[in-house]
């Protein structure tokens, strides 16, 4: 367990180094969730369409927003393991004594990093348009955790996705046809009881499903989770461990 | 250093071969390579020179044969073998987006070695590949030849008995090359390490050579001494006629398009 913590914590040092020096990717990917907020969030506010209980629409979408923005963050971590693939990177950390799991679970934590800051301008666009949030120590802590594990969900699941498809160009045209897909089939930006029976079934095996839920309940005042936080975590945490063994025996592919 | 210490060979073969498919990459390879040599390994693209470093250094399971490195299985004990080699890629892997310094301590961590250690590990293998002064800067403004050096000090770092370099000094510039080859020699020099190189330069196996194999379609044409195979084609036969001779003559003509643009890419990064 000391190695597997020893090896990891030095892949997440140098992915935490690289974010820090070059941070325009989070900047970047931080104005499509305050898109959402701001302009889709609000005006379908206004609709008052979607019926979501005692919450405003703005309060129901922000965990959905954030779990998008983890989502996508996430997805495409694949293309930089293919990017460091091409560079002779991965044959690098393949051919040093590093158990595979440490250099997979490295990834996947400092995926969970990256989600962690997409949460801090979540919660700050939030609290600048009044959504009224949790700000418990406790609360906080625990979202923190469901964006750790659901950005390890994602990005492990990217890099599964990576160790298949090989190229670039081939992982761009997938992840776009994963991403939409698990966005609109979850619920995220509507409940799940107004969807029809099939979209359920999809949305009840999606794992963003289960972060949003979870995220639902911590993170807003008056804010429930449907399936209860131990059935949430329960699925999100079989789901990576299954991916991460699924991940552990691609990765050596990926330098054949 | 580790070795095993009961045998003389450092990396041993026997009837190695690798398939994908119908096409046969490696057929039936055996080499046997002592402790303390330096094995040129040479080849037209696609004769299967880097498929063999991959089997050897753990990347590629063989479809059939055996080999052993520094003693150790590289089926039943590949990490054993990991412990005890150590890489440089024919393409560019050192980040470009960390110091040199910064490199090197990833490479220290995966590697197991002590924190109390570390330090003064990285700080040698900084001065004997003549980066101590240009530690603390970002990888992608290196030259060429110091990308090549950082490499070398990350593959030694760890003191491995063996080091596996696949094509080093591609797209270098005659400077950086015999800066390379100078680091490469005084490893031998310094350290005992056993070095198995792979270029498409015959100057470069000829000065660094101890020994070394041509590799034609999948198989060992030969292995010899330089001077001995150059000899035995005629008083005046170059390297380049001993490559053509045993490498079938097809050194323009083969080499697939991904080869090719790889090889472009890592000459473009160095250049």
């Amino acid at each position: 367990m000391k190695r597997l913590i020893r090896e990891s914590a030095a892949i997440v040092e140098v992915e935490l180094i690289k974010l820090v020096r070059d941070p325009t990717e989070i900047i970047s990917r931080a104005v499509q969730p305050v898109l959402w907020l701001v302009v889709f969030g609000q005006v379908l506010a206004q609709v008052r369409g979607i019926h979501t209980g005692q919450l405003s629409y703005l309060a129901f979408i922000t965990p959905g927003i954030l779990a998008q923005s983890v989502l996508f963050s996430a997805i495409f971590y694949g293309i930089a393991v293919i990017w460091e693939r091409d560079l002779g990177v991965v044959h690098k950390l393949l051919v040093s004594p590093a158990r595979r799991i440490s250099l997979v679970f490295g990834k996947a934590v400092a995926a969970g990093f990256r989600g962690i800051l997409q949460a801090v301008v979540i919660y700050l666009v939030a609290l600048a348009m009044h959504v009224s949030l949790r700000l418990e120590p406790l609360a906080i802590f625990a979202v923190l955790a469901s964006v750790m594990l659901g950005s390890g969900i994602f990005a492990t699941f990217s890099l599964i996705i990576a160790c298949i498809v090989k190229t670039r160009e081939r992982f761009m045209g997938i992840g776009q046809l994963l991403t939409m897909p698990m966005f609109f089939a979850s619920n995220a930006i509507y409940p799940l009881d107004i969807m029809p029976g099939w979209l359920r079934v999809v949305a009840q095996i999606n794992p963003l499903t289960y972060l949003i839920d979870a995220l639902r309940g911590l993170m807003i005042s008056g804010g429930e989770s449907v399936h209860g936080y131990a059935v949430d975590f329960s699925v999100m945490l079989a789901v990576f461990v299954v991916l991460l063994f699924i991940a552990v025996r691609l990765y050596p592919t990926l330098a054949e | 250093m580790n070795t095993a210490a009961s045998d003389k060979f450092a990396i041993r073969t026997s009837a190695l071969t690798r398939r994908f498919g119908n096409l046969t990459a490696t057929d039936g390879i055996e080499l046997r390579i002592p402790y303390g040599e330096i094995f040129g390994l040479l080849g037209a693209n696609g004769a299967g020179k880097s498929t063999l470093i991959k089997m050897l250094t753990t990347l590629l399971s063989p479809t059939s044969g055996s080999a052993e490195v520094g003693g150790f299985d590289i089926i039943k004990s590949p990490g054993e073998v990991r412990r005890r080699i150590g890489y440089v890629s024919q393409l560019v892997s050192a980040d470009g987006a960390l110091t040199g310094y910064e490199n090197l301590r990833l490479s220290a961590k995966l590697y197991g070695l002590p924190a109390t250690e570390r330090g003064e590990r990285i700080a040698s293998a900084l001065e004997f590949m003549g980066l101590a002064d240009t530690a603390h800067r970002l990888v992608k403004t290196y030259s060429g030849g110091m990308i090549r050096r950082l490499e070398l000090a990350q593959a030694m770092l760890h003191r491995p008995a063996i080091l596996f370099l696949d094509e080093p000094t591609i797209g270098l510039d005659p400077v950086a090359r015999r800066m390379v080859w100078d680091r490469l020699l005084n490893l031998r020099r310094d350290y005992g390490m056993t070095v198995l190189i792979t270029t498409h330069d015959m100057e470069e196996a000829e000065t660094l050579s101890d020994e070394l194999a041509i590799l034609h379609a999948g198989r060992i044409s030969v292995v010899g001494k330089p001077a001995e195979l150059r000899a035995g084609l005629g008083a005046e036969a170059t390297m380049d006629d001993v490559f053509i001779h045993y490498a079938g003559g097809l050194i323009h003509e083969s080499g697939t398009f991904s080869e090719v643009a790889r090889n472009r890419r890592t000459a473009q990064r160095l250049g």
